[in-house]
């Protein structure tokens, strides 16, 4: 007998309405692209949450890792000039 | 002995930067470090839970082709696989932690994993699917509102996810209830017999009294759980006499008091005997429910093997044309 499978996993990212962002709803199973779909369906939108999803094998995603996040992350922390209330406007001016 | 005692201060700054953020109440997510014995307590945890909402299905099952009306039928059906989707996002929430389903599948069918007591009792009537609705779903929401705050994100996540898909099951089970008390007199000895039945087990579904509770300092101190058993039974009981009185069921407690000083009703003693002697195996349907579930694991395996069949064919077949 060949050995017991549950199949592939997959990450599953739902837009709840067109033009918002694909935000990850879970994981499924599935063997392939087309069931993929179908059991994110069943299982992330039984009550019209969605309007589009995808879905991506898991061994596929690229995580960073938890632990490096304060190096990781460090690049974008000492610029604070990135900030609009960086900038000190000339009294007076409106809609700026 | 140098090596021994880097790894030891190592393991010990990684616990303590744990406790630091699980008592600050931050979420811990599937990669970063945790403790063995958290890991394993969300294993058990997790798996029973999903356990039980497929389990659940079973005595649901039983009353899908004999419900009184269509109507009644297309809910009953709808809920069965709101139940299936539940455990499906704990099996998914679980699979974080580093177990695969299989693995899962394999330790309900040993009888390593357990799932809900409640659901080795029997659906003998239609009242039967209303009082699981009202009072086992309606306990089930108790707890797993209070679970939406646990400490370990994904499940968390799916906890919230469930939340807002059980109100309605606990609505069509006390509607069903509430439509039996207004019709025969039979109807509404049905709807008091399955309360009868189903008002102990159902308080029995939050588990041991505080103190003999076996998995709970951990998991307090780790705020896997926010409540105590006893404050989430207490819960149940204060909201669920109200809907009982407002449909004219009688729980069937005679020890069911309110108490003016301490602001919550005081209840009688919960049959812990009747309790373990269902968990050890000896209640009504614990044969059934995992017989049924081995038999349709097993007659499903052709479903998989020709699903990874037909993937693999796709795949020789892109290789080919490449």
């Amino acid at each position: 007998m060949a050995t017991d499978t549950q199949l592939d996993s997959w990450e599953v990212f739902m837009q709840s309405r067109a033009g918002a962002n694909f935000i990850h709803q879970g994981s499924i199973h599935a063997s392939d692209k087309k069931m993929a779909l179908q059991n994110a369906r069943d299982t992330y939108s039984r009550r019209g949450e969605g309007t589009s999803i995808w879905v991506v094998p898991t061994h596929e995603i690229a995580a960073s890792d938890p632990d490096d996040a304060g190096m990781f992350f460090d690049p974008s922390n000492d610029k604070i000039y990135r900030m609009p209330t960086f900038y000190t406007m000339p009294e007076g001016a409106k809609n700026i | 002995m140098d090596n021994v005692q880097n790894t030891m201060s190592k393991e010990e700054a990684l616990l303590a930067k744990f406790e630091e953020k699980t008592a600050a109440g931050e979420a811990i997510e599937p990669r970063d470090w945790m403790p063995e014995a958290y890991r394993k307590h969300l294993i058990r945890q997790m798996s029973q839970h999903a356990h039980s909402e497929v389990i659940g299905m079973q005595p649901e099952g039983n009353w899908v082709t004999r419900a009184p009306s269509l109507r009644a039928k297309q809910i009953l059906l709808a809920k069965i696989q709101d139940e299936g989707g539940h455990g499906l996002y704990l099996y998914s929430a679980a699979e974080t932690l580093g177990i695969t389903r299989d693995e899962m599948i394999a330790q309900l069918h040993s009888g390593k994993a357990k799932y809900s007591n409640i659901f080795n009792y029997p659906t003998l009537n239609w009242a039967d699917i209303g009082a699981i609705g009202w009072l086992v779903d309606g306990a089930a929401i108790v707890n797993q509102v209070s679970l939406q705050r646990t400490s370990y994100a994904p499940y968390s996540r799916a906890m919230v996810r469930i939340c807002k898909e059980e109100s309605f099951h606990q609505r069509q089970g006390y509607e069903i209830m509430a439509i039996m008390m207004r019709g025969t007199a039979e109807q509404r000895e049905m709807a008091q017999d399955a309360m009868n039945r189903w008002w102990w087990p159902s308080l029995m579904m939050f588990g041991p009294h505080d103190t003999d509770s076996p998995h709970s300092a951990d998991a307090f101190k780790w705020k896997i759980k926010r409540h105590t058993n006893d404050e989430l039974r207490q819960k149940f009981i204060d909201k669920t006499v109200q809907q009982a009185e407002v449909i004219e069921l009688t729980i069937p407690d005679p020890d069911l008091k309110w108490n003016e000083s301490k602001q919550c009703y005081d209840y009688g003693k919960i049959n812990w005997e009747e309790f373990y002697r269902v968990i050890n195996g000896h209640g009504p349907c614990n044969k059934q429910r995992m017989d049924h579930h081995i038999r349709v694991h097993k007659e499903g395996a052709w479903v998989r093997e020709a699903a990874e069949a037909y993937k693999s064919k796709q795949k020789n077949k892109s290789i080919n044309l490449n």
